[in-house]
């Protein structure tokens, strides 16, 4: 830990990475969707409680926020409310599966300031995105890069979840980036959402792993929203803070204005409070007993012994989780098998006891569901 | 990158679309140009640079806020950074 991660650990008055889930409604079905989206909730915030929202996080100086779902450009009221955004200095980052970035949207999008957009694409063939993402969406989101690039947008992102399968296409990705000017961000696969089901056939293996670090070493440039610092232990840290921001400098904001952790930790478990309790987002923030207690120094638990731990602080909390190990046990993608370890223990010792997901908008199964069966070479 | 020299007997200032936020270890800056995001890491340097437009050099600011001569160096540098990152401007320019 730096000087600097040490002061972070302890909170911060406002999130730097606040991610907010306008909508649980989306039209696909990806496996690993962290937020398990698909219906929309009845109780999901009105426009006026999202504008007093926008107008608290202003106050609060958070600069910029990222909007994610479910699908947020299903929102009736999308466009609206990145407007009101971009007017009251809260610059927009969101994430799109890019259904609804047609010739017009994205003239319309380059149009404005302070907008960022990121692209989802978790294979670079049809065949390895339609696999995660469903049928036709390889397609589509490729006709979704042509018309940003086509009205101008400038650059985009190209957002991809690593994993088994893509991993090896890493160097097309950058390629195909390249091609449209975009700017390429891996995120780390964590067990989240329909994540959980999926996780163990896709997430990478361990030499993947220390291929994407040696890669991500050589790719500066690669964003990757610090979701790789377990992978630090393998070395010299890769660039970004290096900390699990849970409760510290990142934390979410769901689609009924339930506030949690981090995107990762959709669970009643890491659930602070609610943007409609008295004091709003801002007393969540800043006195709930959760994010108190997560700015409290961190027992290295399992991981104390390990002269890697000031590298990788143990790990992602909610990769543990979800996999059923406690919370000061290692990463189950822990770099030395120290994970894999933990988990063979739980196996022994009568199967891991994984939590029951408390928040699932997943659609029913047979509707709209046009899944490809997975093919997972081992 | 190209090196940036930042001079110190010069008059500065924040770059019109910066925001500082005060935080506990001194601040966040965000330059909302060019999406920068950067750490003020102490209150000492928040101070001076809040108080570099009302002098005619940096130099004159770090006196001003009375910033112990010895530490002048390290502040020249994180200075220099910011200006680099386009946080800072020459203050009769844009």
């Amino acid at each position: 830990m730096t000087a600097l991660t040490d002061q972070l650990s302890a909170g911060l008055n406002s999130p730097i990475c606040l991610t907010w889930e306008w909508t649980y409604a989306c039209d696909l079905q990806c496996v690993h969707c962290l937020s398990s989206s698909g219906r929309r909730d009845p109780r999901e915030l009105s426009t006026e409680e999202m504008k007093a929202i926008v107008d608290q996080l202003a106050e609060m100086q958070v600069f910029y926020v990222n909007i994610g779902g479910g699908e947020p450009m299903l929102r009736p009221d999308f466009f609206e409310l990145v407007e009101y955004c971009v007017e009251k200095g809260v610059g927009v980052k969101f994430s799109t599966n890019g259904g609804r970035i047609t010739a017009e949207n994205a003239r319309r999008l380059a149009a404005m300031d302070y907008v960022d957009i990121q692209l989802s694409l978790d294979g670079v063939d049809e065949l390895t995105n339609d696999a995660v993402r469903g049928e036709g969406t390889y397609a589509r989101v490729r006709e979704a890069m042509d018309h940003l690039r086509d009205a101008g947008f400038g650059t985009f992102k190209l957002s991809v979840v690593m994993t088994r399968e893509n991993i090896p296409q890493i160097d097309s990705y950058a390629q195909l980036a390249n091609e449209y000017g975009a700017e390429l961000r891996l995120t780390r696969f964590r067990p989240s959402g329909r994540g959980v089901d999926t996780w163990h056939d896709l997430h990478p293996t361990s030499a993947q792993q220390v291929e994407l670090y040696n890669w991500l070493l050589a790719h500066p440039e690669v964003l990757t929203g610090d979701s790789f610092f377990h992978l630090s232990a393998l070395g010299e840290p890769l660039p970004g803070l290096n900390l699990c921001g849970a409760g510290r400098v990142v934390c979410l904001i769901d689609p009924v204005g339930d506030v949690y952790a981090c995107p990762f930790v959709l669970h009643d478990h890491f659930r602070a409070g609610s943007v409609r309790d008295e004091g709003g987002f801002a007393a969540v923030w800043r006195s709930s007993e959760l994010f108190t207690s997560l700015r409290e120094p961190t027992n290295p638990g399992a991981c104390g012994s390990c002269g890697s731990y000031d590298a990788c602080g143990g790990g992602c909390m909610a990769a543990k989780f979800f996999t059923g190990l406690p919370l000061d046990a290692p990463d189950p993608e822990c770099v030395f098998g120290h994970g894999e370890e933990a988990l063979a223990e739980l196996e022994r010792n009568g199967g891991a006891q994984r939590p029951v997901a408390t928040s699932d908008h997943s659609k029913p199964r047979g509707v709209g569901r046009k899944r490809i069966p997975l093919t997972v070479v081992q | 990158m190209t090196t940036y020299v930042f001079d110190s007997s010069r008059k500065w200032r924040l770059h019109d679309r910066v925001a500082l936020r005060p935080e506990p270890f001194g601040a966040l800056a965000y330059h909302y140009g060019n999406r920068r995001l950067t750490f003020l890491r102490s209150h000492d340097l928040v101070s001076v640079v809040e108080s570099l437009p009302a002098h005619n050099s940096a130099r004159a600011a770090f006196d001003a806020v009375g910033l112990d001569p010895k530490r002048w160096p390290s502040f020249e540098h994180a200075l220099t950074s910011l200006a680099a990152g386009d946080f800072l401007v020459e203050a009769d320019s844009e």
